[in-house]
């Protein structure tokens, strides 16, 4: 690898980690100021101008509580399991394609950390791996309530992880590639994925509701029924990881279903803007409008938070196993029908 | 290759304490590091896709449900089962003779006709699914059958208590 490439690419490291922290950061203060439009209140409105330094003092006063470890808590345990929360949650934007490649004096840079040829199963890796930082830290905090919350987000990830896995198959049948940057590339334009895959996108969608411990499926922190969930006995910045990793995952996933099925950083018209502008311009034109599509589908969470109650737990379990498996198997049956006539009648 | 030995010293070092940790919850917990060890293996091998499949599987399904089994049993000392010492002596014996039969047909095998890979890229996610449903075939999908198989027994037992309160 050539230097001016390493130097890109740890840059692009370092603003991707800073970009996910400051949108989950601001995240929580939009949370806010969403749960009040919809409940006809104001937000919060005394920090800074409109409230907007609320994150800031939020996350003080997470850095300077008092930090409680339980006599009866596995101490070291206790401390991992909101590390690699945030570990798992942070590590999964790599393989996300930001942009098209832009140049700069010369060279061509791809606005992407890694592109692996198993990008989308390194996705679901890092998803399935993330329900161990809940389990782990429920475990350890050796308290009923906690450990209840830790295996209901074991069982409802493992679930749902079925459903989103055959739904995701459904997509990789017409994409025929791994490669997340491939599946960007091959929705140029207009062709976007969901057009072709709108029951796959809707089953990808309530999966990553589940997966992301969103309202409706939010039962591990169930407050009416476990006091605080797996993060009960959790206090200072500890439980602030635990929160912000819900944030992070939302954003991740917001920009894993904008690049599957909405398109990644395409638009219309993005080769006349690279004719009548620059190619760069273009560009940078389709990195903001990925991040309109990141931002809608994070605003898309909140709405559903404050719209839809929570399900019963055995009502979540009858919805992934009845109702989205079957409907994912058939999906995957209708898709792979539908492109094999396509394909003989000449399309 | 001192990666390798690295990985590999890791791997042995992770896996004795999966059995000799004391706390079964801890024990589950070095058996997740294993696999995750296990799956840089397969990173240096160049096989990514079995690599990333060990990874979902493994470490992301098979062992949350490990960790979840074990989170419901109550791990109490003194529900701890006690086994008498003659089954102690008898299980030492029997791993011993299990690891002379091992040396042994390792030491007929040798390590002195490695295996050569036609194809370094074998292990990608285009060839292996090439290889795997051209030639492999029919091994594939009865191996498919067989976890359907697996898993319909599995509600059948899980169901089967049921029947005589219905009828």
């Amino acid at each position: 690898m050539e230097t001016a490439d390493l130097i890109f690419r740890i840059v692009l490291i370092v603003v991707i980690f800073a970009i996910s922290l400051v949108v989950a950061m601001y995240s929580t203060y939009a949370e806010r100021k969403v749960a009040a439009f919809f409940q006809d209140r104001v937000g919060p409105n005394r920090a800074g101008p409109w409230g907007i330094l609320q994150p800031l003092a939020d996350g003080g006063k997470m850095f300077l509580k008092e930090e409680i470890i339980p006599t009866n808590a596995t101490g070291f345990l206790f401390i991992v399991g909101p590390s690699l929360a945030i570990l798992t949650a942070c590590i999964g934007s790599a393989v996300i394609p930001w942009g098209s490649a832009i140049q700069i004096g010369g060279r061509t840079f791809d606005l992407q950390v890694t592109d692996i040829n198993v990008g989308v199963l390194y996705i679901f890796g890092v998803v399935s791996l993330g329900v161990y930082g809940i389990m782990i830290g429920g475990w350890a905090s050796n308290n009923k309530y906690s450990l209840l919350g830790a295996i209901r987000a074991a069982s409802q990830n493992i679930s749902y992880e079925i459903s989103m896995g055959l739904s995701i198959i459904a997509l990789l049948m017409l994409t025929g590639t791994l490669s997340l940057k491939e599946i960007a590339e091959q929705q140029h334009g207009f062709h976007w994925n969901v057009w072709r895959q709108p029951l796959g996108f809707i089953l990808f969608l309530v999966c990553a509701f589940a997966e992301t411990n969103r309202s409706p499926f939010d039962l591990p922190e169930c407050e009416t029924e476990l006091v605080g969930g797996y993060h009960t006995e959790y206090s200072s910045m500890k439980l602030g990881f635990y929160l912000f990793a819900e944030y992070i995952n939302m954003f991740i996933s917001s920009a894993v279903m904008a690049t599957l099925y909405w398109g990644g950083y395409n638009y219309p018209f993005m080769d006349d803007m690279a004719v009548w502008f620059s190619p760069n311009t273009a560009a940078i034109v389709g990195v903001v409008i990925l991040f309109g599509k990141i931002f809608f589908s994070i605003f898309f969470f909140m709405w559903v938070r404050w719209t839809i109650p929570r399900f019963r737990y055995d009502q979540l379990m009858d919805l992934g196993w009845k109702i989205l498996i079957p409907l994912a198997i058939a999906n995957i049956v209708l898709t792979g029908v539908g492109s094999t006539l396509l394909t003989h009648f000449g399309y | 290759m001192s990666t390798f030995y690295f990985i590999a010293f890791l791997s042995i070092f992770f896996s004795i304490l999966v059995i000799s940790a004391k706390n079964p919850v801890h024990s589950i917990l070095y058996l997740i590091l294993t696999f995750f060890t296990f799956t840089i293996h397969y990173i240096l091998l160049n096989a990514q896709f079995l690599a990333i499949v060990n990874f979902i599987v493994y470490m992301g399904a098979i062992l949350v449900l490990f960790l979840y089994t074990l989170m419901l049993i109550n791990l109490n000392k003194e529900s701890e089962p006690v086994k008498p010492f003659m089954v102690k002596i008898a299980g030492v014996f029997g791993g011993g003779i299990l690891a002379v039969a091992v040396a042994s047909s390792l030491k007929l095998i040798g390590a002195s006709n490695p295996v050569l890979l036609q194809n370094p890229d074998l292990g990608l996610v285009k060839n292996l699914g090439k290889v795997l449903f051209n030639e492999f075939l029919l091994p594939f999908e009865i191996s498919s059958v067989l976890l359907l198989s697996a898993m319909v027994g599995a509600v059948l037992l899980a169901t089967k208590e049921k029947e005589p309160k219905a009828a």
